[in-house]
């Protein structure tokens, strides 16, 4: 009898796919259910709460090294055309968040959450897995970051705030593939492959000016046990349900290093924080009180290189999350200019009008080309710094021009909540504050 | 597979470009400045290693034009117009104005390559050829062109100015642009071949200009100018569908790219030298660290280079549309502005960081030879009608 194949890429895709075509009706009127939980209580002012009570991470057995996934081949040619496992990974990604995250969006701004059902039926959709190596339970060989960069631009393209809710237990399975030794990958990833995929959030962020990922003002001193954490993190995506931390903290003055935090430990709280985005994403601080760290806890042995890298494919994500919010921009106003009318024609007829639809068009497509030469670099093993700066100031700088101008051709309409436009000018300026949360 | 570096083949073409433009254009580029409207003669040499590079068929780092021949072949392609622009690149980071001043480089050529007949090319190979499309009364509405040509037995008789004529002193012949017919409109836009000595064709004066001087700006008059009727380039048919007006706008879509490809080049060769004149005051650049906490020199570098980086893409990407057969007028369009106007943003910029504005620095040569790359070629203003047109669906009569 032969083996039993196992789901690929494209077998995930198709699986999600099928699920959805069936049951978007069904699906839809379950996501309206009222939301009830923490991080909406938790809006008063000054109201923490303990972590997510989190499960039992520890695992049974490990393998003798840890699982890593290859760079990806270089075909020495110029080429803008995805491979038809990406083709299809981001059709499917592109209908979800058409069908799922959009139509969601407004309801999860107001209410600071994601509606019920719809985190895990993302996390059905796979889209972790691309990235998980086959050994240890994902679909993934090779490592991808164009593929991930394209679900990231997709899902921004439904809504940035529920986007970032869907993508960041990734980042903390993404940091555990690349980094992670033998047995921190056995006793963290089987969950994220499993049927329950736990909450799990990356944060670099601290609130405060001028902020430098490199030099967290979150401390992290070595115990006779492992390590004290004590300090506060600050825009943590889904902080009131995330079972897992990755969090940086300054080790003993050398620099940033990154911990595994259960949100179980003792000394963890978490406050809501709503901001002026990302509110779907259901962002809080996250409070370290002499939060107690076994000596595993540190991750990539708190080498500098692994935390620049995390800089790195964490803004490659905000730049890939920013084209992809910029695109719902352009997508929406182009309608709207042409049936808008004003002195008897619509309004796309004026330069003044049509020149700021053209300059969201040409940023918005230099944006994209800038981040996915970053991620392809990335991805096979090429030095990305420069290019990943690049994408990152485009992304902060173009994408804010983007959300300004999606309000400002909608005039007065523009301001008000009938229209999402309101809502991406307020995402887009997330994209220059934000460090982590996100890792392709 | 998604890749956006340089192919691996293009490496020794690169090279040869970058080669040349740093050992033959860098060296004399403050002489031709200076010296406006005296001819390069150090490119004669130069030119005739260039005719060879072109020759090969792989696109060389002129203005070679490009055929749109189908050759049947399938899968990703990183050809002629790929290779054009990086070549192009290398060689405006040497001196945009000398490679306009080139011999046999001109739009001219680029035209002639690009709509010409089998025929035409072979007759008109080895030729040096200008093009010849503004008027003293019109300039991005080409449509609009008034000089005429009128067939007269077995010629067209030309009549009309023309003006900004790149090489139009220097060059063996012209593409001209005329009607055949004023109330047919821009279908009945055809170009012409004329060469220099035809009776009836007069170089009226040569510029004087803010940059790219090595490059002679000539003005042209033509006076019942008989030109054979064989030198019409393409059909003579006046038809709106095809052939016509649509024909000779075409071209654009390959010299477009090109004339980004420059931008990127100028844009390059400021950086370049900003970041050494940075680096030299103990400003250093740092890809990691936030801009906001770096020098605010490096921060501003950090911009312009994005905007680089940006236009570059923009550039590679509608060439690469047009080796893959894919239809580049939308993408053509997009580099065009946005390298256009960025090399001017970051010339510009790079010599107020500097303070490089005397002439004992190349900047302030870059800052004033970048402008004319957001003007010709279609000016940023028409590159932003065309972009919004395609993206919002609209007609040149809807969207004027």
């Amino acid at each position: 009898m032969a083996a039993p194949r196992k789901r690929d890429a494209m077998g995930w895709g198709l699986a999600a796919l099928t699920r959805l075509a069936g049951s978007n009706v069904v699906e839809r009127t379950g996501l309206r259910k009222p939301v009830q939980n923490l991080v909406t209580a938790g809006t008063r002012s000054g109201f923490r709460v303990a972590g997510a009570a989190g499960r039992s991470f520890r695992s049974v057995q490990r393998l003798g090294k840890p699982a890593r996934l290859t760079p990806a081949a270089d075909t020495g040619l110029f080429d803008l055309t995805p491979s038809e496992d990406q083709q299809l990974i981001v059709e499917t990604v592109t209908e979800f968040a058409a069908e799922q995250l959009r139509p969601a969006a407004a309801d999860a701004d107001a209410k600071l959450d994601a509606p019920e059902g719809l985190l895990s039926r993302a996390a059905e959709l796979g889209i972790s897995l691309v990235g998980i190596p086959e050994e240890l339970g994902g679909v993934g060989v090779e490592r991808s970051v164009v593929t991930n960069a394209l679900v990231a631009e997709a899902l921004a393209h439904g809504d940035l705030g529920l986007a970032l809710a869907v993508l960041a237990p990734s980042a903390v399975s993404t940091a555990l593939v690349s980094w992670g030794d033998e047995q921190q990958q056995a006793d963290y990833l089987p969950a994220f492959v499993g049927e329950n995929v736990p909450a799990a959030a990356l944060t670099l962020q601290e609130r405060t000016p001028l902020f430098d990922p490199f030099k967290p003002a979150t401390k992290a001193r070595r115990t006779p046990k492992g390590y004290q954490l004590d300090g506060v993190k600050s825009l943590v995506p889904r902080a009131a349900s995330a079972e897992l931390f990755v969090v940086s903290a300054d080790l003993e003055g050398r620099g940033p290093a990154l911990f595994l935090v259960e949100s179980s430990s003792a000394g963890v709280s978490i406050e809501a924080e709503p901001a002026m985005g990302l509110r779907g994403a259901a962002t809080g601080k996250l409070h370290l009180e002499k939060v107690a760290l076994p000596a595993g806890a540190l991750l990539g042995g708190g080498k500098l290189d692994v935390f620049t890298e995390v800089v790195r494919l964490s803004r490659l994500g905000w730049a890939a999350l920013a084209a992809g919010t910029a695109k719902a921009v352009l997508d929406y106003v182009v309608p709207y200019v042409n049936e808008r009318k004003a002195f008897g024609e619509p309004i796309s007829h004026r330069q003044a009008v049509a020149f700021s639809v053209a300059d969201i068009a040409i940023e918005l497509e230099g944006l994209r080309l800038v981040t996915l030469r970053a991620a392809a670099r990335a991805e096979q093993g090429k030095d990305y710094a420069r290019e990943v700066a690049l994408a990152r100031k485009l992304a902060v700088d173009k994408g804010m021009q983007i959300g300004n101008a999606g309000v400002q051709l909608l005039g007065g309409h523009g301001f008000v909540k009938e229209h999402p436009v309101e809502r991406w000018y307020r995402d887009l300026r997330a994209i220059g504050v934000m460090e982590g949360a996100v890792l392709l | 597979m998604i890749n956006l570096e340089v192919p691996k083949k293009a490496g020794a073409l690169i090279n040869q470009a970058y080669q040349a433009a740093a050992e033959v254009f860098r060296p004399i580029s403050r002489k031709y400045d200076r010296a406006e409207h005296t001819y390069p003669a150090e490119l004669d040499m130069f030119a005739a290693l260039l005719d060879g590079l072109n020759s090969s068929g792989e696109g060389g780092a002129g203005a070679a034009g490009v055929r749109r021949n189908d050759d049947g072949g399938k899968g990703n392609r990183n050809g002629a117009n790929l290779n054009l622009v990086l070549g192009t690149m290398e060689m405006c980071w040497g001196d945009v104005g000398l490679l306009l001043a080139m011999p046999r480089q001109g739009l001219g050529n680029a035209a002639i390559g690009s709509v010409a007949t089998d025929e035409q090319l072979k007759r008109f190979s080895g030729l040096w050829a200008a093009m010849a499309i503004t008027e003293p009364d019109c300039g991005s509405d080409s449509a609009a062109i008034t000089a005429t040509a009128r067939l007269d037995g077995d010629s067209y008789v030309l009549n009309g100015e023309k003006i900004f004529v790149t090489s139009g002193e220097r060059a063996d012949a012209v593409v001209v642009w005329a009607t055949l017919d004023k109330s047919k409109g821009r279908a009945a836009i055809k170009s012409f071949v004329v060469e220099k000595g035809t009776p009836g064709f007069e170089v009226v004066r040569v510029e004087h200009k803010l940059g790219i001087r090595a490059s002679d700006t000539a003005v042209l008059r033509f006076e019942n100018c008989r030109v054979p009727r064989e030198n019409l380039l393409g059909t003579p048919e006046i038809n709106t569908a095809t052939g016509g007006f649509a024909g000779v706008m075409q071209t654009f879509d390959n010299t477009r790219p090109l004339v980004a490809a420059m931008a990127v080049g100028v844009a390059r060769a400021a950086l370049e030298e900003t970041r050494r004149i940075l680096e030299g005051a103990g400003i250093t650049i740092d890809y990691d660290r936030p801009a906001h906490i770096q020098h605010a020199a490096a921060a501003a570098f950090l911009q312009l280079e994005a905007d680089y980086e940006s236009a570059y893409l923009l550039t590679l990407e509608s060439a690469w549309m047009a080796d893959n057969r894919q239809p580049n007028s939308l993408q053509a369009s997009m580099a065009k502005a946005k390298a256009g106007r960025s090399v001017v943003e970051i010339a510009l910029k790079c010599v107020e960081l500097t303070g490089a504005y005397t002439e004992e620095s190349l900047l302030e040569k870059w800052s004033r030879d970048a402008k004319i790359l957001d003007i010709f070629e279609g000016t940023q203003q028409i590159q932003q009608l065309i972009v919004a047109r395609r993206v919002l669906g609209k007609s040149s009569a809807e969207l004027k």
